[in-house]
């Protein structure tokens, strides 16, 4: 009897509240779980110790002979550094209907670097040694006319991984996986020789 | 309907009626029943299974002596195969495992090529199977580098890399997954944790769906023919037989079969010829030199071909992408009225030979370097791998809509 005095008792359902009470917990939920996967998500990127790591980094170029090459680290990717000869800067200049990108318009360098010869002094190649298609490490192909990597090679880089082949600007052939030319990093001087690597030139400097 | 007899007393009627043990057996074993005609291909579904089951249990005790992080991981497992008892033996049973798990994966998915097993209504039950083959190869990709061999190191650097090629989200994305300027120490512990944790758990849960959806669906069989749809007079399928016994008695010769040929690999060819564990992963990590040839394990190399065979980086990742994704569409692609490649005319055979042998090709390219020659013939295989899928649609419903018997074809032994 109580049972059916209870019933009487209940309220008309107002469908429109309930739809907006399920709306709003869910909706509070959704934008609750939301929130707590950001912390969960940005624990992945880089740590504090991993960041210092990658600060700028310091390098001796006085020992380096012309046509040399030598490697430093910086963020974990070999810099190339090459001390080009004349010869090698006149090889620049014969090839640019072979490369994909030979004014350097869709490649990554600093401005002071997009230039002919891709460096802030014509002598001085800085490179990162990543392969712009998948990151191998390229490696030095220097003879001019090296017939196993293409007819009339002027001499660069060649990735064994995927056979990208690159010039001595790291300006990226025709016919490679790669898409664009190598990355040039950040990099200043200090003097004639002390290479400072993730610190861009002054802009004054850059425009020389 | 329960096995239980009201009022019986014992452990058994005591259990049941807490957990439906016998309820269990009754509908999912002893009640379920699969076609009589499975032939040779069916034994790679259990085999799957137990690949699973063995990758779990060898996994642990790998787990037991393994270091994570840039530093031990490689001396870690060095000093577990020298010098921890029996180590030599469960360590390359894992890694090898990780190949032959591969090996009845492709056949597993060759047999639903073959006999329409994706055809509805197994649309969803192919489409998990494929999120189990996506979740196998992440979780082959990150076991692969943990050792932190040369070729850890590199393949990771190249597969990381892939997403580096999306646009704008690229480089960012890269420096996430990696958590530091290159693979390092964050590289390997999170990617520890996903191989040991996450994903196995992901790819029990999907296990235990495919194995859901096939209890619901039934099994497919060589004529690719319903026999849910010609009844006995008991209400049980003519042309079915119980799960149990019969394929589970059939499924233990496929076992000693199978476990005898993987004993053969572990114990006298753990390397498989640099197949199964490549030779510049016994040189340790080094950011300095790149092997003279970086290839991953053949599971990943008909991918792998695809990918560096188109002379455009992002245009080669997207490639690499649809080529995995494609076999999620299969359902819907083969509008043909029957199932098996046996009632499909020639151009449907030779369609599918023709898939198959890109793959193959391919697969083989993957391994290879990237000489002029091989690039030209990645090529032409990538062109007929896609033609498959393109073509599919055209072929499959002008030519696999022949008559079909009315009863499996099968011959008593």
């Amino acid at each position: 009897m109580s049972d059916h005095a209870a019933d009487a008792a209940v309220p008309e359902v107002d469908e429109s509240r309930r739809k907006f009470l399920i709306a709003a917990t869910a909706g509070t939920g959704a934008v609750g779980a939301v929130l707590t996967a950001v912390p969960f998500v940005a624990s992945w990127n880089p740590s504090e110790s991993a960041r210092a790591a990658g600060l700028p980094t310091e390098v001796d170029l006085s020992k380096m002979e012309p046509g040399q090459m030598a490697t430093f680290f910086w963020r974990k990717k070999q810099i190339y550094v090459v001390k080009r000869t004349p010869e090698m800067l006149a090889s620049l200049t014969s090839h640019d209907g072979e490369l994909k990108d030979p004014k350097s318009e869709s490649s990554d360098q600093p401005a002071y670097a997009k230039n002919n010869a891709r460096s802030l002094k014509p002598e001085v190649l800085v490179l990162i040694g990543t392969c712009t298609h998948l990151g191998c490490l390229p490696k030095t192909r220097f003879t001019p006319g090296d017939a196993s990597v293409m007819a009339n090679w002027p001499g660069g880089f060649f990735c064994p991984c995927h056979g990208s082949k690159f010039d001595l600007a790291g300006r990226v052939f025709e016919g490679s996986p790669a898409s664009v030319n190598l990355v040039v990093p950040p990099y200043s001087f200090d003097g004639d020789n002390k290479l400072i690597i993730g610190v861009d030139a002054a802009p004054e400097k850059g425009a020389a | 309907m329960s096995a239980v007899i009201e009022g019986k007393r014992g452990f058994r009627t005591w259990l049941n009626k807490r957990l439906p043990v016998d309820e269990f057996v009754a509908t999912q074993l002893t009640g379920y029943y699969a076609p009589k005609n499975f032939n040779v291909w069916y034994f790679f579904g259990s085999l799957a299974l137990l690949m699973f089951v063995m990758q779990i249990v060898t996994g642990i005790f790998v787990t037991m002596h393994f270091k994570p992080g840039d530093a031990t991981a490689w001396d870690s497992v060095q000093k577990m195969v020298r010098e921890v008892p029996y180590m030599w033996l469960i360590q390359p049973m894992h890694a090898v495992g990780a190949s032959f798990f591969f090996i009845v994966v492709y056949l597993h998915m060759a047999r639903a090529f073959l006999y329409g097993s994706y055809k509805a209504p197994r649309e969803l039950l192919w489409v998990i199977g494929m999120l189990i083959y996506l979740a196998l190869m992440a979780e082959a990709f990150m076991g692969y580098v943990l050792p932190y061999g040369n070729m850890s190191y590199w393949g990771a650097q190249v597969i990381i890399n892939i997403f580096g090629t999306i646009p704008g989200i690229g480089p960012d994305l890269v420096e996430w997954i990696r958590g530091d300027y290159g693979i390092g120490d964050a590289t390997l512990n999170r990617f520890f944790s996903l191989h040991v944790v996450a994903l196995p758990f992901i790819i029990a849960l999907l296990v235990m769906l495919h194995l859901v959806a096939l209890r619901q669906v039934g099994s497919n069989n060589p004529d690719g023919i319903e026999i849910k749809e010609k009844l006995g007079a008991d209400g049980k399928p003519l042309d079915g037989i119980p799960f149990h016994p019969y394929y589970t008695l059939k499924d233990i010769v496929g076992v000693g079969i199978f476990l005898t040929l993987f004993a053969i690999v572990v114990f006298f060819v753990p390397t498989f010829g640099g197949l199964f564990m490549e030779a510049p992963n016994f040189e340790p990590a080094s950011l300095v030199s790149t092997p003279e040839h970086i290839a991953p394990v053949w599971y990943f190399t008909p991918y792998y071909a695809i990918l560096r065979a188109i002379p455009d980086q992002r245009l080669g990742a997207l490639a690499m992408g649809l080529s995995i994704a494609a076999f999620l569409f299969l359902p819907w692609l083969d509008r043909a009225k029957n199932k098996s490649i046996r009632y499909r005319g020639l151009m449907s055979k030779l369609l599918l030979a023709m898939f198959f042998t890109a793959f193959l090709v391919l697969m083989w390219l993957g391994l290879k370097p990237a000489d002029p020659l091989y690039v030209t013939l990645a090529r032409i295989c990538t062109a007929l791998y896609f033609a498959f899928f393109i073509l599919l649609p055209f072929v499959s419903k002008a030519d696999g809509n022949g008559p079909v018997p009315e009863r499996v074809t099968y011959n008593a032994h």
